[in-house]
Order: structure tokens, then C-alpha cells, then sequence
């Protein structure tokens, strides 16, 4: 059973930046731009039929006056990085509730090159008191955190969470787009052998850090039909938001925001994990997707690190992956945040990933026969998530 | 003979109307816990209300200083004012059951010298005159 939202809207237009990586010749705003002129004209439609409008990295104020437009519905959620598929969700409840016809989300981050970007938040703030003042900074500080609680109680190896950005690898190898493209094959020894950032992460379990953007426009399944793009169905979504410090986590093998936000999208769309086809489960660092492939029911609790690390040989010799090109499971199948790319918040491009594939766009990398896809992203350290189920008939 | 320290370079706290008495604890060399009267239990970090309840009626008591090493990293790259690295973040879960942010001071962190659950208690670390943060250190069996 469906529940009353699915299928009532679909992504018509779905496009990047021209270009993704170190852009210092574009602003936070300019990328926004860029990707939202690009996405509208993939839909066939102009900026004059657009009515709501959903952003966070720039705001919705700043974001309408740049692009001299009066939207008459507005979302601003800002979460991190999943925040751009709560805007999927939310664009689905406002065109349902017709607040908005035309709904554009917009993704624009200077994430390497910081041309105008937002400052950290404040001292007198609750991590500003009992987080930062432990030596607390970058991203991989804190999403390591949880890691070695699900070592200790599941057995989990750093040698198993290895395996997880060899097998990415593969399918940058085959996007043409990934900033890893040409950088090769890596092996789990190669992880552990990188620099090491914060144990248990080593410079490769990391995200690269890029300037880019891309933009989605949601409409009603009816008008859907009359537009020049294959409409991608939205099924299910789900939401959640659970804590903002990662000390603050319930249990750090277990992301509260995720299991609930799947439970949602799932009921909604009347699906199970056996129905997925293809995931796209946002890889800040090479544990992310570990632990939402359990928390979403893909695996049982403490089953990830077997799951990503499990193998087989292709004829010619090489490593075939459950998750990687040829496997039963793809993941993460644009290289993903470990070897695509990554802004800052990268929920919008793991979108974009399942809309090439879904419309049979994504070229050597293609996954034939995909009727669905999953994608799957937290919002700061597992404080908050997002789930949106997608399908192509 | 005066002993002088070279100016703390990290982040310092600023302490808001309902997490004054912790950071004024840990000044005296006292690890401060807001307690609710009406459910009974403790919470970190400080609020105004507690976070089981809802409830008002919080008062300040002295926690223990002694807990269990709940899960931790070891981080290489230095955040600003930090000199020295690796250093170690760790969340400590209290006797009390609330779970903090701290550092483990340990020389020459490995995972080996860190199991998780290990025991642990507080030492005070006046890192400015006016801010003192609570670390943890190994407690040795």
C-alpha cells in the first residue's frame, strides 16, 4: 500500500554546473545560478514558470534577488547536506497542497575555493561551548566519531570499511565527470596506506572537497506528461532531524534521523529494501554508507563492513564488488562524494546521480534495467536525513 | 618565580545564562551537573529545561569526575591553536549516565593504549585564567 503523496510529482529537469571542482572564478551565488539556468533548461521551462523556490546554502531572499524572481512559496531547511532532498520531499507536499506548480531546487557550494561563503556558527553556541574546545574542526573530526563504538560492538574492521572506497572507485573509473576518473584503481591497502587524517579515517576514506552545484524542478505527475524529459516518479520520501553535536548521538552505531527517515519513504512508496535497485547512499566518509545500508534494513545491524568488503573475480582477473560495476547491489554509482565529487553538501549531486541512471542517461557507468533507486543522505554528522525513493515507470 | 604559559590558541567557550555554573565548576576544579528534581536525572550539556521531562526544577550538583571511555578518534590534523598532534577527541559517558565531548590526555595516543569502556576520570585543564575544560585521563588498574 501507497501512501496519499506518491506518485504525485516527478523531476522533469535535473542538471549541473558546466564545470564541478576548483572553480574560484565562481561564487556561492553563481553556482547557483549556473545550475538552476542548466536545470531549467533541461525541463523545457523558464524561469517565469517557476513558483517555488528551495535552497540553503544561499538562502531563498538572496537567492530570488540574484535570479530577479518573486516565488510564492519558499524553504530554506537547512540541515546539511541531505537538506536538498527534504526540499525534494517538501516541493512534493507543496505541489500536492497547490502552494507551488513549478518547484526549483537549487545547489550551489564554494566548497574548495570559499568565494563567499557563510562563517562558523558561534561560541556562545552549544557546540561552540562543548564541542570546539576539544580540538574539533573539519568533518573528518567528527563523522569518525561513531566508527570505533561499531567496531567494538559488531566486530567491524578498518579493513572491511577499506573495501568501501576501492569499490567507489570503480565507478568514477567509468564517469568521466569524477574528479578520481583518471587517478586509478585503488586496493583497501591503498586506503590504509594514504595519510592519515583522524583514526580510524585515512585520507582516502574522505570526501574530496569541491566548488559545483546543480539544480532539480518538480512538478505535477499531469504536467509532467507534457514536458520533453522522461519524468522520474517520486514514490516515497522521509525526513528526520535528531541531534546537531555528534556527542549528543543516542548510539553511535545507529543513525535515529535515518532509520526513521527510511521507514517513511518506504511506507510511503509501498516498497522494501528488496525492491531498490540501485542506491545512491551519500559517502561523506567510507563508514557513511555502512551505516545506512544497516539502518535502512538493506543488511541486519553489524552486517555492513561484510556486505561492502564481500568479492568476487571477473574472468579478466579483476575485483568485482556487490556494491561496484557488475555487482547485484550498485551503489554510489557516479563515483560518489570519496571519488565524484563534494561541496560541503552533496545530497543534490547523489540526486542527480539517480536521475541519470533512472532515465538511462548515465552513459558507460548505465546500469541497465533499473526500474528504482534509493537515495540516501545525512544532514551534519548523522544529526539529521533524508530519504527519497525514486522510479522510472 | 613566575611560570608563564604561551597564550591558548584554541577555541574557547562562551558560557550562556544556563551553562554559567558549569563552566564556574570547572574554575573551582568541579565537574557540574544540572540534575532535574522532578524526574531524577542528570543531563549534558546544560539546559534550561530538562531534555526527559521538560521540567524546570534543575539544581546544580557535583558529579563524580568518573566514567567509561564510550567511543573516540585520533585526530593527526591539528584544529586552530592546537600545537601538538595526534590528539585524541573522545565522548566520555559518565558514572551519572550523561556522554561529553573531552580529550583524553595520554602521550603518544594508539588505539592499543585506548580500549573502548575503558575507565576514566577528569582532570582540569585551566587552559585561559578564565576557562578551565574538563579532560579525562586513563584511570590505571
Amino acid at each position: 500500500m501507497t501512501g496519499p503523496l506518491s506518485r504525485t510529482a516527478a523531476i522533469v529537469g535535473a542538471a549541473e554546473t558546466d564545470r564541478i571542482g576548483k572553480l574560484p572564478d565562481m561564487s556561492r551565488l553563481a553556482l547557483h545560478a549556473e545550475a538552476a539556468k542548466n536545470a531549467l533548461a533541461d525541463a523545457g521551462l523558464k524561469l517565469s514558470d517557476v513558483d517555488g523556490l528551495f535552497t540553503c546554502v544561499a538562502g531563498p531572499n538572496e537567492l530570488s534577488e540574484y535570479l530577479n524572481f518573486v516565488p510564492r512559496y519558499v524553504d530554506g531547511t537547512s540541515v546539511g547536506g541531505c537538506s536538498y532532498m527534504i526540499f525534494v520531499r517538501h516541493a512534493v507536499a507543496a505541489i500536492a497542497a497547490g502552494y507551488c506548480d513549478v518547484a526549483l531546487v537549487v545547489h550551489g557550494e564554494s566548497g574548495r575555493s570559499w568565494i563567499d561563503m557563510e562563517p562558523q556558527g558561534t561560541a556562545a553556541s552549544p557546540a561552540g561551548q562543548f564541542e570546539l574546545p576539544f580540538g574539533v574542526a573539519a568533518a573528518p573530526t567528527t563523522y569518525s566519531i561513531p566508527v570505533l563504538r561499531h567496531f567494538h560492538q559488531y566486530g567491524t574492521t578498518k579493513r572491511q570499511m577499506s573495501h568501501v572506497p576501492a569499490a567507489t572507485r570503480e565507478w568514477a573509473l567509468l564517469n568521466p565527470r569524477a574528479l578520481m576518473h583518471s587517478a586509478g584503481r585503488i586496493t583497501p591497502e591503498d586506503v590504509e596506506a594514504s595519510p592519515m587524517v583522524c583514526y580510524p579515517f585515512n585520507k582516502l576514506d574522505c570526501c574530496l572537497v569541491a566548488d559545483g552545484g546543480g539544480a532539480l524542478v518538480i512538478t505535477s505527475a499531469e504536467r509532467a506528461r507534457d514536458l520533453p524529459t522522461r519524468p522520474i516518479h517520486i514514490l516515497g520520501t522521509g525526513e528526520a532531524t535528531a541531534h546537531r553535536q555528534i556527542a549528543m548521538m543516542r548510539d553511535f552505531t545507529t543513525s535515529d534521523a535515518t532509520v526513521l527517515s527510511g521507514r517513511q519513504a518506504f511506507a510511503e512508496a509501498g516498497l522494501s529494501p528488496a525492491d531498490i535497485d540501485h542506491l545512491m547512499l551519500y559517502d561523506a566518509f567510507s563508514f557513511t554508507p555502512m551505516m545506512f545500508l544497516e539502518d535502512l534494513g538493506f543488511v541486519a545491524k553489524g552486517e555492513s563492513g561484510s556486505f561492502f568488503s564481500e568479492t568476487r573475480r571477473a574472468p579478466d582477473g579483476t575485483t568485482i564488488y556487490k556494491t561496484g560495476p557488475g555487482g547485484d547491489l550498485p551503489v554510489n554509482t557516479n563515483g560518489g562524494g570519496l571519488s565524484y565529487c563534494h561541496s560541503g553538501r552533496y545530497g543534490m549531486f547523489a540526486m542527480l546521480e539517480a536521475v541519470a541512471q533512472l532515465r538511462g542517461t548515465a552513459g558507460e557507468r548505465q546500469v541497465q534495467g533499473l526500474a528504482t533507486s534509493l537515495v540516501h543522505g545525512p544532514g551534519r554528522q548523522f544529526a539529521a536525513a533524508s530519504t527519497v525513493i525514486l522510479s522510472n515507470v | 618565580m613566575n611560570e608563564t604559559k604561551p597564550p591558548y590558541g584554541g577555541a574557547l567557550p562562551k558560557p550562556t545564562p544556563e551553562t554559567q555554573a558549569f563552566w564556574d565548576g570547572t574554575m573551582a576544579h568541579k565537574l557540574m551537573l544540572p540534575w532535574c528534581t522532578e524526574c531524577g536525572k542528570p543531563h549534558f550539556y546544560p539546559r534550561s529545561i530538562c531534555p526527559f521531562c521538560l521540567s524546570r526544577e534543575l539544581e546544580w550538583r557535583e558529579a563524580s569526575g568518573r566514567g567509561k571511555l564510550h567511543t573516540y578518534v585520533i585526530n593527526s590534523k591539528a584544529a586552530k591553536g592546537f600545537t601538538t598532534v595526534p590528539y585524541v577527541i573522545a565522548v566520555v559517558e559518565l558514572d551519572e549516565g550523561p556522554r561529553m565531548m573531552t580529550n583524553i590526555v595520554i602521550d603518544d595516543p594508539t588505539p592499543e593504549k585506548l580500549p573502548i569502556d575503558a575507565a576514566v576520570e577528569v582532570v582540569f585543564d585551566d587552559v585561559t585564567e578564565a576557562v578551565t575544560l574538563a579532560k579525562f585521563r586513563l584511570v590505571q588498574p
